[in-house]
């Protein structure tokens, strides 16, 4: 992976730039955030569906949450770097689908509540053999009232049923726990499409029942 | 940051010692709130680059011919998102980009939701 974001491909200036470009009406940006523990597939699943090399990037922010625009904090020792990757897909002449893999580790979440804020939602990418790595991300995603679905990736372990593995992350039933190979384009796409459906059928029922400012349920 | 792998990013030859970015960006600060701008923010060059004109934001004039992404901005020119923002900011001040924020309210809107969607099984 890093092999990968060190590519020399991306010098600066647009000539040596190998993405292809958005279109000139594109105008809306979405974002998807993968979360999940060191190994987990993320940036196997961002890769898999992304028009993009996955490129990486990088934010500082202090413990209050706060981006850190400020040079002269980024000496400060409570300011804390941290480095995620992202992809691409063009979902039509507008709209520009944006995913995020972003490590599940507990320490990182003061980061991914501020930069994801306003994410359609989330995939937890788990791998059976760790399935605590994932507690937390659950934990501070049911309590965001982000919408996500689990989706377990595949690395040929114990064939887990279903229900075990819901048991050992303690998940609402209401969660979609869905099967996937990161590395397939079409696995990959349907954990998105689970997502969103999901996001859907919550929003939805949500406004069948006339629950006012959707939009205001977010962090504290 | 620290070791624990599986970090994107510590590219080699990259220069991110905060002197330098002290010098991109005049030393000024800008708090979060202030900054206009989203990760998926989408930037469009309102002109073209002007001689004499900082590398970073002529840089980011030919990047956003097309619209590009604030992430995308800074992955390419291997900043910080902080950093890119504050030139960003600059530029729109200048009049020389224009931002297409992201609508807030597309998450939970059932329509863009099946645009999505629809998008998504067509991949
Ligand atoms: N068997 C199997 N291997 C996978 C799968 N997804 C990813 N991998 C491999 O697991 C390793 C770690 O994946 P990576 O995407 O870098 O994990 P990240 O740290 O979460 O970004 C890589 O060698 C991948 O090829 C999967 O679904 N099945
Ligand atoms: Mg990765």
């Amino acid at each position: 992976m890093d092999s990968v974001t060190s590519d020399p491909a991306e010098s600066v200036g647009a000539e040596a730039d190998p993405r292809p470009p958005l279109r000139a009406s594109a105008d809306n940006g979405l974002k998807i955030v993968v979360v999940g523990g060191f190994g987990a597939g993320k940036t196997t699943l961002v890769r898999s569906v992304s028009e993009i090399r996955p490129l990486s990037t990088e934010e500082t922010m202090t413990r209050a949450g706060e981006a850190v625009d400020d040079v002269s904090a980024v000496r400060d020792k409570n300011a804390t770097t941290v480095a995620f990757d992202f992809g691409r897909i063009t979902l039509d002449a507008r709209n520009v689908l944006y995913l995020f893999g972003a490590p599940g580790q507990e320490r990182f979440w003061f980061l991914w509540d501020r930069l994801f804020t306003g994410a359609l939602g989330a995939v937890v990418l788990v791998d059976t053999r760790r399935l605590d790595d994932s507690w937390y991300a659950i934990d501070r995603l049911e309590r965001h009232g982000t919408p996500f679905v689990v989706a377990r990736n595949d690395f040929g372990g114990p064939d887990f049923a279903p229900q075990a593995i819901r048991d050992a992350l303690d998940l609402d039933p209401d969660v979609p726990l869905v099967h996937c190979d990161a590395r397939a384009r079409n696995s990959s796409k349907r954990v998105l499409i689970a997502l969103v459906e999901h996001a859907k059928h919550r929003y939805r029922r949500s406004y069948d029942a006339q629950v006012p400012a959707l939009t205001e349920e977010s962090p504290r | 940051m620290n070791g624990q792998g599986g970090q994107p990013g510590n590219r080699p030859g990259r220069d991110d010692s905060p002197d330098r970015l002290y010098t991109l960006t005049g030393g000024r600060s800008r708090s979060a709130p202030d900054n206009p701008f989203d990760l998926v923010t989408l930037v469009v060059a309102e002109c073209d680059p002007v001689p004499g004109m900082q590398s970073e934001h002529a840089a980011i004039l030919r990047l956003a011919e097309r619209p590009t992404a604030v992430v995308e901005v800074a992955a390419v020119l291997r900043l910080p998102v902080g950093i890119t923002k504050v030139l960003l900011a600059d530029l729109l001040a200048a009049g020389r980009v224009s931002a297409r924020h992201p609508r807030r309210t597309a998450v939970t809107d059932p329509d863009i939701l099946e645009q999505v969607l629809v998008g998504l099984r067509n991949l």
